[in-house]
Formats: structure tokens, sequence, C-alpha cells
């Protein structure tokens, strides 16, 4: 791709840029405790005494979280570390009941990997992983419904995670928006995560550091935490890259912080300076056994991965013919791609993909649906397509079908018999709308004759509307020219 | 009559089997002995009432023939197991009168034998002491103290002076470096620190989880078997529990020693070690000789770095554990003006001395820059302690070790008082026990000169308690020790 080079009056400058994600993992209870994970219950509804941190609690591992770990890592082309282990990350605040994150540190339970991901001109580029570890959820402080006290919820204290993070890869916004919206694909595509980023269940934090285009060294970095959507890591990227070089530029220096990214200014404050990060004393969880997988129950998960988006994404142009931006567009969202496959079983699949993303999503987007909500089935879509291909309606005819089936779920074919929507292709019964029409436009037929060639196409029109749009397009041009060049 | 408080567990369950006396009556009996015993300080909390209903109700099962092990036996608990609807304080201030709605398996284990509770025990501040000197209720006094007031011993020191003076049948306790042993020592009892794993850890209030270790404190070692078999098995609820099969433990009384080879470990006579107890030692292992077992020097090298590890590690997950007591949700609250103010003010009211020490030395151990001089140096001196104990293993069936080095001292003793070290050294020959994760009991070898109760330690293999209990029995049968 392009490459991503800020150029100021005093010198060309790269960024660089590497992200940490946290996912949270979608499992029916907590990933130490059997609470419930039900998001939106009410406050402090679902919390068990270890997720409170009640004396002589103690957490045991959810192994379904670890399954569902294992599956993302899978799905990242990463290393699944058969031994791994639990540890401590101590630190003091209101909504972390045990005054304690149970994680993983030295020994994670995915190792590296990578993801491939799309860029807007074609071209893709290689992000590697580093690592990937699963943890615990903090709680809830809320500090705005009373002027005095801060009020707690410990539904989410507890709730699985996965952090993945990232080798410093990224070298533009575009890069890093492009990964998590693929990292997004891949965790709904397996289920692991639902990769809503405005319900914090897909959080990120942004490291960013620059340097001299053309150079090899590393800066200091900032990191900004919690950054909420993909919109705004591209734009925290973008302005903590643009401090960085102002900075450097008037002969400043970047000290490593933590900082904040603020939407409405469109700009990063500090946090905290790194002289007063925490010390979190990290040691072996001693509640915890390390966990140590065996081959049968990671290939067991292996056998369940279902096909991911690069996969699918190949396959639909290699094999279906799809064009590479269509067929990427198709696969980011499984729902989608699973449609479309329905829908182009036997028929022609690069049309249904030009419906699918034209009328199809304009439709869902104008009655505000998903596609799990559509009116129109990937089956009916199917058959409408076919019956273009057959000749038995024209295109045009198609529009309105299609807009017939958006408002009743009918069947195409259904609609089309019904209200007599076939096209006409009987030559014979053309011929003699043709012979209507010629008849009473004399004049319009001497001037054709005369040289007025392009005339042809408002014949095609009167023929096309005496027969109420059914006739089709191509035999009335061919049997209108016959008559009129006689 | 004879007093029913005077019967072993084992004897009582007999004469109850035979109706010859009631739960109730002995119930009775207990809580007389706890009501004129206060002068002990051993209980924290005596629930009559409850206890009473526990025992009309163990009566009817004997009645019906639903009697079950420990059926209507009077049981004191160690204030650091959750005991639902009973308050559970670990005799800290910051837990104030802190009633847990869940039971702790083991407790429930008891529960569920037909055991009943007539209350709880007192005990070190979060089980960080050996003498019981650091509970927020106060000091207990040992039953065996002549002139002066004399130390119990602890963490577990309400319980061994509670089965000692008998205000209990048995006693729950637990051990994390010597916390079950070293009071029953000092108070002339008989207790055993299972392998970690045997019993569930669940419920009980944390100190160094991966030391801690439930075990019973009793009248002679029958009894510890009989209690031990009614509270240890494998718990989903604490993963580091052992899904290893629980043999009974009273199989292994009265089965012979002949050929056994019980290790003396060198490294052991060392320069605090009592004149008295080294006798003793020695006396000790002529009994077992004379009971057909042969009597080997073995040698543990890495003795010496065991309690300089030991101190690093246990406060090290200790100042973890003990971060959830920030008055946030539970226990005692102190106010301030923020968060950080909250936090500092509610744990400098609620801890005592030795435990904000601990938490200081554990919170300094992990610090950056310091963990890998420390915590992680002391994980690998545990590695070699435990290496040393499996060579050691190769050449004898189970280790005898005295269980202190020295007899119980007074309450407030200067030397100790003014170092904490010198407190410290006391548990220089239990705490490589628990580095190791390895069963170990202590019972009464005789007196000293001054009449106090000393204590023989017995360390066997992982998971073969049965090996300490039929040598212990044997020991006890030789030593006649003479109970209060």
């Amino acid at each position: 791709m392009a490459e991503y080079i800020i150029e100021t009056p005093k010198g060309k400058w790269e960024v660089i840029c590497g992200l940490e994600i946290h996912c949270q993992i979608i499992s029916k209870s907590k990933i130490f405790s059997g609470a419930s994970t039900e998001f939106g219950d009410d406050v402090n509804e679902n919390v068990s005494f270890v997720d409170a941190g009640m004396p002589g609690m103690l957490p045991t591992l959810n192994m379904e979280c670890v399954h569902q770990a294992i599956k993302t890592g899978l799905g990242l082309n990463a290393i699944i570390n058969k031994y791994s282990e639990f540890s401590r990350k101590n630190y003091f605040y209101a909504d972390l009941p045990q005054g304690y994150q149970i994680t993983q540190f030295q020994y994670p339970i995915v190792g590296e990997g990578f993801i491939d991901i799309d860029l807007e001109d074609g071209s893709s580029k290689r992000i590697r992983i580093e690592r990937m570890h699963i943890e615990q959820d903090a709680g809830k402080s809320i500090h705005d419904l009373d002027p005095h006290k801060s009020f707690i919820d410990l539904n989410r204290a507890g709730v699985g995670l996965m952090e993945i993070v990232t080798k410093p890869d990224f070298r533009s916004p575009e890069e890093a928006g492009a990964f998590l919206r693929k990292l997004r694909s891949i965790v709904r595509y397996l289920g692991t995560c639902d990769g809503n980023m405005d319900e914090g269940a897909m959080r990120c934090d942004v490291n960013v550091s620059v340097r001299p285009y053309g150079s090899d060294e590393l800066r200091t970095r900032c990191e900004m935490k919690n950054v909420n959507s993909v919109k705004f890591v591209m734009q925290a990227i973008e302005a903590e890259t643009r401090r960085h070089i102002e900075t450097y530029e008037s002969g400043g220096e970047i000290c490593q912080e933590t900082r904040q990214f603020d939407p409405l200014t469109s700009s990063t404050k500090a946090m905290r300076k790194k002289e007063f990060a925490q010390d979190y004393r990290y040691f072996p969880e001693p509640d915890l056994p390390p966990l140590v997988l065996d081959d049968a129950f990671i290939n067991k998960i292996k056998e369940e991965m279902i096909e991911l988006p690069d996969a699918k994404k190949s396959r639909f142009i290699n094999k279906l013919g799809l064009t590479s931006y269509d067929a990427m567009v198709i696969c980011e969202n499984k729902e989608v791609a699973d449609f479309f496959e329905k829908a182009a079983e036997g028929h022609d699949a690069k049309k249904i993909a030009n419906w699918l993303m034209g009328d199809f999503f304009a439709m869902l987007n104008r009655k505000n649906l998903t596609i799990a909500d559509s009116p129109v089935s990937a089956e009916n879509l199917g058959k409408l397509v076919e019956l273009i291909s057959k000749d038995v309606i024209s295109g045009k005819i198609a529009k309105d079908v299609f807009e017939i089936m958006a408002d009743t779920s009918e069947d195409p074919e259904k609609i089309v018999e019904e209200r007599g929507l076939k096209q006409v292709t009987d030559t014979s019964a053309i011929e003699s709308i043709i012979d209507t029409v010629l008849t009473a436009n004399p004049d319009n037929v001497a001037s054709y004759k005369a040289g007025k060639g392009n005339l042809i196409g408002w014949f095609v029109g009167q023929v096309m509307k005496q027969s109420q749009g059914k006739a089709n397009p191509g035999l009335v041009n061919k049997l209108l020219k016959e008559k009129l060049d006689q | 009559m004879t007093d029913l408080t005077d019967l072993t567990v084992c004897s009582a369950l007999k004469k109850l089997k035979a109706k010859e006396i009631s739960p109730v009556e002995l119930t009775n009996a207990y809580i007389e002995k706890a009501t004129t015993g206060q002068k002990y300080n051993a209980y924290v909390y005596i629930d009559e009432k409850q206890a009473l209903e526990k025992a009309r109700e163990s009566e009817n099962h004997y009645l019906n023939g639903t009697n079950r092990a420990l059926e209507g036996i009077p049981l004191g608990i160690k204030d650091l197991f959750c005991t639902k609807g009973m308050q559970t304080t670990a005799c800290s201030r910051i837990l104030g009168k802190f009633t847990p709605p869940y039971e702790s398996t083991v407790t429930q284990n008891l529960l569920n034998s037909g055991a009943l509770f007539l209350g709880k025990l007192n005990m070190d501040e979060f089980a960080m002491g050996g003498s019981n000197e650091t509970s927020c209720f106060g000091t207990v006094v040992n039953p065996w103290s002549k002139a002066i007031p004399l130390v119990a011993g602890g963490s577990s020191g309400g319980s061994a002076a509670a089965v000692a003076a008998k205000m209990c049948a048995a006693a729950t306790g637990t051990d994390t470096g010597g916390s079950i042993r070293e009071p029953s020592a000092f108070c002339g009892v008989t207790g055993i620190k299972p392998t970690y794993g045997r019993c569930s850890r669940y419920g009980i209030i944390a100190f160094a989880s991966s030391l801690d270790q439930a075990g019973p404190i009793c009248k002679d070692v029958a009894d510890c078997a009989l209690l031990l078999n009614n509270m240890a098995g494998y718990d989903a609820k604490d993963s580091t529990s052992s899904k290893k099969e629980v043999p009974d433990f009273c199989s292994f009384i009265g089965q012979d020693i002949k050929g056994l080879k019980v290790g003396i470990p060198n490294e052991y006579r060392s320069d605090g070690l009592n004149t008295e107890v080294a006798k003793y030692w020695d006396t000790a292992a002529e009994m077992l000789k004379s009971a057909g077992a042969d009597i080997v020097n073995i040698s543990l090298p890495h003795t010496k770095y065991a309690l300089p590890a030991y101190y690093v590690i246990a406060p090290a997950e200790a100042s973890s554990n003990l971060a959830r007591y920030d008055g946030v949700r539970y226990g005692v609250r102190v106010d301030g003006n923020g968060l950080d103010e909250l936090y500092i003010n509610t744990r400098t009211a609620g801890f005592g001395k030795e435990v904000k020490r601990r938490i200081l030395i554990g919170t300094y151990v992990l610090s950056a820059g310091y963990y890998d001089a420390y915590y992680l140096k002391a994980q690998k001196v545990r590695r070699l302690i435990k290496n040393d104990f499996d060579e050691a293993f190769k050449q004898c069936d189970i280790i005898l070790t005295p269980t202190s080095p020295i007899e119980p001292f007074a309450i407030g003793d200067k030397k100790m008082a003014e170092n904490p070290i010198n407190m410290y050294l006391n548990d220089i020959f239990t705490v490589s026990v628990n580095l190791a994760g390895l069963p170990a009991m202590s019972l009464p070898i005789g007196l000293s000169s001054n009449g106090l109760p000393l204590g023989m330690q017995l360390i066997g293999r992982a998971f073969d308690e049965g090996t300490i209990f039929k040598t212990a029995y044997q020991l006890e049968q030789c030593a006649k020790f003479v109970r209060m």
C-alpha cells in the first residue's frame, strides 16, 4: 500500500504502533466462578462469593473459557501452549474485589501468531501477534450518581477476557483499523467474542511512537488506554503521531506515559507518568495449578474449527469467481457470507453478489434490519436471480419484484406468476405490438429511415410501454431493427 | 461418675453407640468445661444453643440408628474456618463480626459426619504467629501454665488449649508453617498437618495459599485418624485439592512397625535445641527401635535455608491474600477522604502489628527489582528442600524430629517480643514440611523438668499419612504421656 509518511517542513516521519486488545470471552459463566455472564442484568445480580472476594473463597478455572481461548488462538494462526500458568496482578481498586487480578504473565496460553489484513488499495499485510492470554475482568465503578459516593457493580467482575498483544507492526492508522475489523470478524466467526466495542466487549489499548522516516531506531512510546471504537483508534494514532512529531520538532522530549484519547477534541492527554506507574508485583497464582493441555484436547478443538474469513474469501474468489473486493465485503460478516452462499447455491454467484451488495443491503439499511431479520430469504434471492438469468423476467421487472419480496417476503416465482410479470418472449406477440407502434407513428418511422438512427431507443420505449414492461427488451430491439431496416 | 470430657472421641463414640451416654450429656459436659475454662481464653465465640440443638438431633440419629461417623461429637473450630451463620473473624479486627453465608468444605464434611460445633477458637491474627499473642481477642493461656502464664503456641493456640483443657472433644486447626504442630506440642496434645491437597482449603481464610492445610488437633493419635477421615477428600471448589483416594486412616492404628526405617536428620541438631528436647528425641528414637523400627541417620542439607525461604514465600502470598480486606464490601470500614484514604484508614485500624509486618515483607519481596533476589530465590530453595526430602525418603520411611526446639515460654516473653526473628526461629523444625507439602504430626513425648509438655514430630512421604499414624500410635503406646 501507499506508505503513510508524515511530511513537515522539517522532515519526514513514520509511526510505529502496536495494539493490545481485550476481548470478553463468550461463555455462560465467569472464568473463575459459576456466576452468569449475562449482559445487562440488574446491578450486582451476577456476583458469586468468589467474584466478591469473600474470605476463604477460591477460584476454579472454567474450561469453557479455555476452550474459547484455544479456538481464538487457532483463529490467529497461533501456537497453542500446552503449558500455561496463572499469575496475580496486584493492585488496589474498589471494583477489584480480591485486590488482585488473576491473569497470565510469564506463560500465556497462546503464543505467536498472525493476521493478514486487507487494505483499501487491494494489497494485504501480515500483522504478527506476540501472544494472547486469558484473565478476569474487573467490576465497574460508577462515580456520577452521587456527589460524595461511588457505586460498585460487580456483574462484570470475573468475566473472562482474552488479551491479544500484537507486535509493533502498524505503520498507519488505516492498518490498525483494518486489523481491528479483521480481528472482530474472526472472533465473531468463531463465536468467542461478540466484538462490540461500544459495549466494551472489545477494548483496545494503543501504543504509539514515531521515528524519522527511513531510520530503524525505536523511540519512547505512549499508551492510550481503552479506546472504544475502530474510528477512535485510528484518530488516536493520528493525534498521538502528530503530538510526537510536533514535540520532537520543537526540540522537546516524549516521556513514557499512559494517555487518554478524547474523541471530542481528537487529542490525547496525559493520565499518569511512568514514574507513577503501578508495580503490579506479579507472582504465580497459588490457588490454581498450571494449566496443562494435551494434544487430544487441542485436536478436538482443531476439528471444530470452521472456515474463517480469509479461507472463505479465497474460495469465493477462486471457486465462485467473485472479485477480491466483493469477496472481502461479503466475508467480513459470517451471517452475510452464509446468506450469500445459500443464495448462490446453483445460481450465478457473481450476479447474487451484485444483488446482495446493491439492492439487498440498500433494502436492509432502509428498513434498518440485520441480515438475520431480512424479509427476503437467501433461497428467494437465488430464485429471483435465476428468473433473470432464464429470461423469465427482465432486470427492470426484477427490481419491482424485489421490492414486493421485501414487503411481503413472498417467493419471486409466485409474485411473477400471480401478477403476470413474465417476460413476453413470443416473437409474434411482440411483432404485433411493434406493428401497432409503427403504424401509429409514421412520422418517426420516416425520420428514422431518413437517418435519425437514435430514434430506435424511442421505439423500444414505446413497445416496452405497450407491453407493460414485460416484453423481452433484447428481442424488441432485434425485431424493431429488422422491421425498420426492411 | 467419670468426667465425660476425659473420653477420647473414639471411646465417647463407643459409649454413645451403646447408649451409655447421650450427645446432649456429652455436649453439656464440654460446655461446662468451656465456661469454667474461660481463663484460658481459648474460645472467641461460643454458641451453646445451637450446639445443644445439634446434640438433640444427634440423639435422634442414635435412637433411630442413622448415626454417622462423628455423630454428636462436640468440636471446637479454629476461627479461620468459615462457618455458616457463625461469626468468623480470623481473630482480626478488620473482619469485625463477619458472619459467613457459607460453610468451609472441611467443616461441612465434619457436619455431614454428625459432628457439632461448640464455637470458634482463638488463634493468631490471620494465623500469623507462633504464640497466639497476635489475636485481637488476646492471648491464649496454656492450660499447663504453672506460676506464670505461658503461651499455648500458635497459630492454632485456641484449638490446642481447648483440647488440652477438655473444652472440646477435638478441634480443627490449620498449619502454614507449624500452626497445628507447635501448639499441639506446647499443650501436650496430638495434631496432624496432612499432605498439601488432602483437605480442601475452600472456605478457610487464606494466609499463604501454597502452604495452608487444615488438620485435626485431638487428645490422641487414634482420634486424629478418625477426625482426618472425616475432614479430607477431593473438592472441586479447591483446584489444589488432591483427587488421590483417602484411605481409612483408622486402619493404621495398631499396625506394627517392624522393619520400618525411621530417619533422624543430622541438620536438626542445631544450636538452639533445648537439651531436654534433644534428650527426648533420643528417647523417642529408642522407643521406636524397641517397637521394631530401624533408626537411620539421614541428611536434609538445605534445612538452614528453609526458615528464610518460608519467611519470604508465606508473607508474599499473604500480602496478596489480605488485599481483599479493604473496607469496601465487608468487615470494618474506617472512612476517609477518597478511596486511598479509606484503604489506609481501614487497614491501619484493622490489622495488627505482626500482620502489617508480614504484609510489608511480602509486598517488598514481590516488588520490581527485588522479586528475583527474594521471591524467586526462595522458590528455588523450596525446590531444593523438596529434593532433600525426596532423597531422604529413599533411605527411610518416616522422619523423626522434635516439633519445637524449646518448651512453652511465658506470655510477653522479652526475647520473643524484642525481635520477631526469635519468634520465627521456633518454627525451624516445622516450616520445611510445609514448603515440601508433606504430612507431619506432633504428639506429646513427655514433660520437661519444669513439668511442661514436649512434642515429637513425625514426617511422612506425600499422601502417606498412614505410616505416620501407625508409627505415632506405637510411639504413643511407649511414651505413655499422661494428658491433663
